[in-house]
């Protein structure tokens, strides 16, 4: 094998990976599914439009790294408690679930799936997290009165049938 | 005042070192305890969590009542569980019964991950998925988890559950899926917006107020006055594993 290589030079495997990637890629054209648009000599994917005017970033920077991001704020979010809607999973299908399903997969016209499946890209985000937008889930709410997590100046009650120790003694620094 | 910490040649001397050294050092310290409150008051969302803030809960088994299970049904509407209780459904809250064998008191309180400050979950995972987050809530990175289950085997509480069957329908905020291990988060993403986890909520609203959630390293904090007014239990403390769920009359 090594002997192969060392025969070949540089440039000869190089079109080689090039021919493969091109017929993967050709394979992939070859067999277009519904949701395909046959504008012109190769068809492309249906992408849904997205509500508001623009994405977080402009589109081709998105196409070529909305991966990256997602991942890097997966990490942020999930050790670090870091919420900002900006490059979140959630943030993302709030602007581009269907207008007609309400989802960014489960058929070739939705926004994520549309283009992973002309790409051949498994996308596995959605075999845990949520196809659909959260708007409905309420983000606003308060805390219960006596139940805040953080500080509270009420005296504090005592337990039904706890041990009676009178007064809280006041905690100094 | 400055001549004495001075000498002539203006470099600065022991006591006067030692007195600037005692102004920094009361500044470092100082300075910590005044952001403190200012975290524990609202950490904005772009803000990462600090080891400042240690959540916890505190669950008074007197206050508990024994046919009440709105903190279950409360963590399952939540984050989207089934609520069956099968060996293979996910439960990150279950309510069970205690009893002294010899007194005859029985009691009732809920019983979940109990956020350990030194969580074995962690210790013998292989991967790096089972991790505790700066302030103290246990969680299981599912992207990094492989599903050995060597975390539920390690448990001393047995407060893991393992995802057999795909899943459908998931909360936008609970993301939940096949082949993972799971337990309770202690809502870390309602913790994350300023809110109390659901049980607490729950537990509240139906008039019992067993359960408190706070911030244990907050001395003002009503959690931490109770820990510091009234005898608590960390359950099973015999493992030195500090939890971060306690309980009172038990």
């Amino acid at each position: 094998m090594r002997r192969w290589i060392n025969n070949c030079d540089r440039p000869c495997w190089k079109i080689g990976l090039l021919l493969a990637l091109l017929m993967v890629f050709g394979l992939a054209l070859a067999d277009p599914e519904t949701g395909l648009e046959f504008t012109g000599r190769v068809p492309k994917p249906a992408i849904e439009k997205g509500k508001g005017d623009k994405c977080v970033n402009d589109t081709e920077f998105m196409r070529k790294n909305h991966m990256t991001l997602l991942k890097h704020q997966r990490d942020e979010t999930v050790h670090s408690g870091i919420r900002t809607k900006q490059y979140s999973l959630n943030g993302c299908i709030e602007c581009h679930a269907s207008q007609k399903t309400g989802r960014v997969i489960g058929s070739n016209e939705n926004f994520c799936q549309g283009c992973h499946s002309y790409a051949a890209v498994q996308l596995d985000c959605f075999e845990c997290h949520a196809s659909k937008p959260q708007s409905k889930v309420s983000l606003i709410g308060t805390r219960e009165e006596g139940i805040a997590p953080v500080t509270s100046s009420a005296p504090i009650s005592q337990p039904a049938s706890g041990p009676a120790t009178g007064n809280v003694p006041k905690r100094t620094k | 005042m400055s001549a004495d910490r001075q000498s002539a040649d203006g470099t600065v001397n022991r006591r006067g070192f030692l007195g600037i050294s005692a102004v920094a050092l009361a500044g470092v310290v100082l300075a910590p305890g005044v952001r403190l409150i200012e975290l524990a008051a609202g950490r904005s969302p772009g803000e990462p969590v600090t080891n400042q803030v240690r959540w916890g809960m505190l669950i008074d088994a007197n206050q508990c009542d024994s046919g009440c299970t709105d903190c279950v049904t409360a963590c399952n509407t939540e984050n989207g569980l089934s609520g069956g209780t099968l060996e293979t459904d996910s439960q990150w809250i279950r309510k069970i019964e205690v009893k002294d064998l010899r007194g005859g008191k029985a009691r009732s309180l809920p019983m979940m991950c109990q956020h350990c400050a030194e969580p074995p979950c962690v210790d013998v995972c292989p991967t790096g998925a089972s991790f505790k987050r700066a302030d103290g809530i246990v969680l299981v990175d599912k992207h990094i988890c492989i599903g050995c289950r060597y975390c539920i085997m390690a448990c001393p509480y047995g407060a893991r559950s393992f995802v057999h069957e795909a899943l459908t329908d998931q909360k936008p905020e609970v993301p939940r899926g096949k082949g993972c291990v799971e337990a309770c988060t202690l809502c870390v993403q309602r913790v994350d917006r300023d809110l109390s986890p659901a049980c607490v909520e729950a537990c509240a609203a139906a008039g019992h107020k067993a359960i408190i959630f706070g911030d244990l390293n907050n001395p003002d904090s009503e959690i931490a006055k109770r820990v510091a007014a009234f005898a608590s239990r960390q359950v099973r403390e015999e493992l030195g594993l500090n939890t971060g769920v306690r309980y009172q009359g038990i």
